[in-house]
C-alpha cells in the first residue's frame, strides 16, 4: 500500500506535468485557487491522476477536495478500500 | 464578499464580448422566417446553428394539431402532472413512445432536462454508482448532483475505460447505472454502444442511454443509436427530447422496467412542476407519427449532413470525428479570433453556435453546425461559400 508521502509526491509529480505554470506545487496548494483550474479542468486533471493510480475518484469528493494534500488523503483512502 | 461579488468575473467577461462588437450567448431572433432562415441581430441569416434535424417547427400538421389543442384545451395545464396537469394526451403520447421503441413503459417529463434530472436523480440511491461519460450533456451532470449516488466518469466514448472502472467496482457494478449518450451534442460523434451494451451485461450494470440528438436521426425508424446499432434490448432506460428533431419542448424516458412508473411517485422534476401544454403535446403526437413515417427526411438530413461536412472539409476545416448532423469545427484557442469569426459569419447571414471553454471538451473554442431536413441545397451552398469568405480572411482556410 502507498504511503501519504509517495502518493503526495506522485500527485505533485503529475501536476506539474499537467497543469501549465504549476512549478510551485505542494501539499498546500490549492487546485482552483492556487492553480487557477475551473472545474473542467480539475475532472480532466483527475482522469490523468485516476490512471497513476488505477483508482476511480467520484465527482462527489471534490467539494471536499481543496488542496493537493486533501487530494492524496483521498486517494490514500480509496486505495486502501479497493 | 458579498452576496453578489461572484458574478463579477461573468460580468467582466459578458462587457469584454459586448466591448469586441458580439455577444453570442445573447442573439436576438427577431423574426423567423422559416425552420432555416429568420433575422437575427436586424440581418437575414440562414440558420445553421439549431437542433430543428427533421425541419419540423414549420409542419403544417404539427400546427393544426397545436392550434387545436388551444382551442379545445388552453394554453396551459396549469399544474403538475400529479395535480391537475394530467390530461388523456400525455398518457396517448407515453404509450405512443412506447410502442415506437417496443417497451411496455413510457412517461413523458415537461423538458428533456427535467427528464434527465428526475431519472438520474431518482433511481441510483446512496449505495448506487453513476458512471458516466465524461463528455455528457449538463443536464446528466445536474441529475447525477441531485443524486446521492456515488458519481464517476470514464473517458470519452472509451470501452476499454468503462471496463476498468466497471471490474474495480466489482460487486458494485450490479448497482451501477452507466450513461451514455446517442449523439454528443458538441462534437457530434457516437457512442460506442455495442462494446457498452456487452460491458454491461459482463458486469450486470444498467444502462441509460440519451438519445436527445439522435431520435430521428439514427435508425431505420429513426429511434436514434440504440436502433441503428441493433442493440434496442440492452437499453435499461431510453431518454430522449422533443425539442430537437420533434420540434417542440418536452422530454421523455420508455423502459422494460415496471419502475419507470413508480419514479413517478418519487422524481421531483416529475411531481414538482407544471406539466407539458396541450399544444406542444398535440404537436409532438404528430411530429412523432411524421418521424417515423419519415425517412425520406431522414434522407434528406444525412444527404445535407454529408454536403455541408465535405464543402467544409475543401475549405480545410478541422471538423469532429464523425459525419453527422452535429457539425463542429475545431478553431484555436484564441477567443477573441472565434468570437470575431463567428461574429462575420452572423454579419453574412450563417447564424451557427460559437461554444468556447470550459463548455468545449477540450481548450478549444469551436463553432457548432447543424444541418436540417428542411435545408436547401443553394443554402448549404451559400453557408460554404460565406463560410470560405470569413475564414479566409483569417487565414483558417486551406
Amino acid at each position: 500500500m502507498m504511503s501519504y508521502q509517495d502518493i503526495l509526491a506522485e500527485l505533485i509529480a503529475t501536476i506539474r506535468a499537467l497543469a501549465p505554470g504549476a512549478d510551485e506545487v505542494d501539499e498546500h496548494t490549492e487546485l482552483v485557487g492556487n492553480l487557477g483550474l475551473d472545474s473542467m479542468k480539475v475532472m480532466n486533471l483527475l482522469q490523468e491522476i485516476e490512471d497513476r493510480f488505477d483508482v476511480s475518484i467520484p465527482l462527489n469528493v471534490l467539494p471536499d477536495v481543496r488542496t493537493v494534500g486533501d487530494l492524496a488523503d483521498k486517494i490514500q483512502q480509496l486505495l486502501q478500500d479497493q | 464578499m458579498t452576496l453578489l461579488d461572484k458574478f463579477k468575473p461573468l460580468q467582466e467577461a459578458r462587457d469584454r464580448l459586448k466591448a469586441l462588437g458580439a455577444d453570442p450567448f445573447n442573439v436576438t431572433v427577431e423574426k423567423i422566417l422559416s425552420p432555416t432562415e429568420a433575422i437575427v441581430n436586424g440581418r437575414r441569416a440562414i440558420l445553421a446553428g439549431t437542433n430543428n434535424y427533421l425541419g419540423l417547427t414549420f409542419h403544417p400538421d404539427c400546427i393544426a394539431a397545436a392550434e387545436k389543442a388551444v382551442r379545445e384545451e388552453g394554453c396551459g395545464t396549469t399544474g403538475s402532472r400529479m395535480a391537475n396537469g394530467n390530461y388523456a394526451d400525455h398518457q396517448a403520447l407515453e404509450r405512443e413512445f412506447a410502442e415506437f421503441y417496443g417497451l411496455p413503459h413510457g412517461v413523458v417529463f415537461s423538458t428533456g432536462y427535467l427528464a434527465n434530472l428526475a431519472l438520474l436523480s431518482t433511481l441510483p440511491g446512496p449505495d448506487d454508482v453513476i458512471l458516466l461519460d465524461a463528455d455528457c450533456h449538463a443536464s446528466i451532470y445536474d441529475g447525477c448532483r441531485m443524486s446521492q449516488a456515488e458519481v464517476l466518469r470514464f473517458r470519452h466514448n472509451d470501452a476499454d475505460d468503462l471496463d476498468k472502472r466497471l471490474r474495480r467496482l466489482k460487486e458494485r457494478a450490479s448497482r451501477t447505472l452507466i450513461v451514455v449518450e446517442g449523439i454528443y451534442s458538441m462534437l457530434g460523434d457516437m457512442a460506442p454502444l455495442k462494446e457498452i451494451v456487452e460491458l454491461k451485461r459482463k458486469y450486470g450494470a444498467y444502462l441509460m442511454v440519451d438519445e436527445a440528438h439522435s431520435l430521428g436521426v439514427l435508425g431505420a425508424q429513426g429511434r436514434g443509436l440504440v436502433e441503428s446499432e441493433g442493440v434496442l434490448d440492452g437499453a435499461d432506460f431510453i431518454v430522449g427530447t422533443f425539442s430537437k428533431s420533434l420540434g417542440a419542448i418536452g422530454g421523455y424516458c420508455v423502459s422494460p422496467h415496471p419502475e419507470l412508473d413508480i419514479l413517478r411517485y418519487a422524481a421531483r422534476p416529475y411531481i414538482f412542476t407544471a406539466s407539458s401544454s396541450p399544444s406542444l403535446i398535440a404537436s409532438t403526437r404528430v411530429a412523432l407519427r411524421l418521424l417515423r413515417e419519415g425517412s425520406d427526411l431522414r434522407d434528406r438530413l444525412w444527404r445535407n449532413a454529408r454536403r455541408f461536412r465535405e464543402g467544409l472539409k475543401s475549405l480545410g476545416c478541422r471538423l469532429g470525428p464523425q459525419l453527422s448532423p452535429v457539425i463542429p469545427i475545431m478553431l484555436g484557442e484564441s477567443r477573441e479570433q472565434a468570437l470575431l469569426v463567428w461574429h462575420e459569419l452572423l454579419e453574412r447571414g450563417a447564424y451557427v453556435n460559437l461554444v468556447m471553454p470550459p463548455a468545449t471538451p477540450d481548450e478549444h473554442c469551436l463553432l457548432r453546425c447543424s444541418m436540417s431536413a428542411a435545408h436547401e441545397e443553394e443554402q448549404i451552398d451559400r453557408l460554404l461559400a460565406i463560410f470560405r469568405e470569413v475564414f479566409t480572411a483569417h487565414g483558417l482556410a486551406a
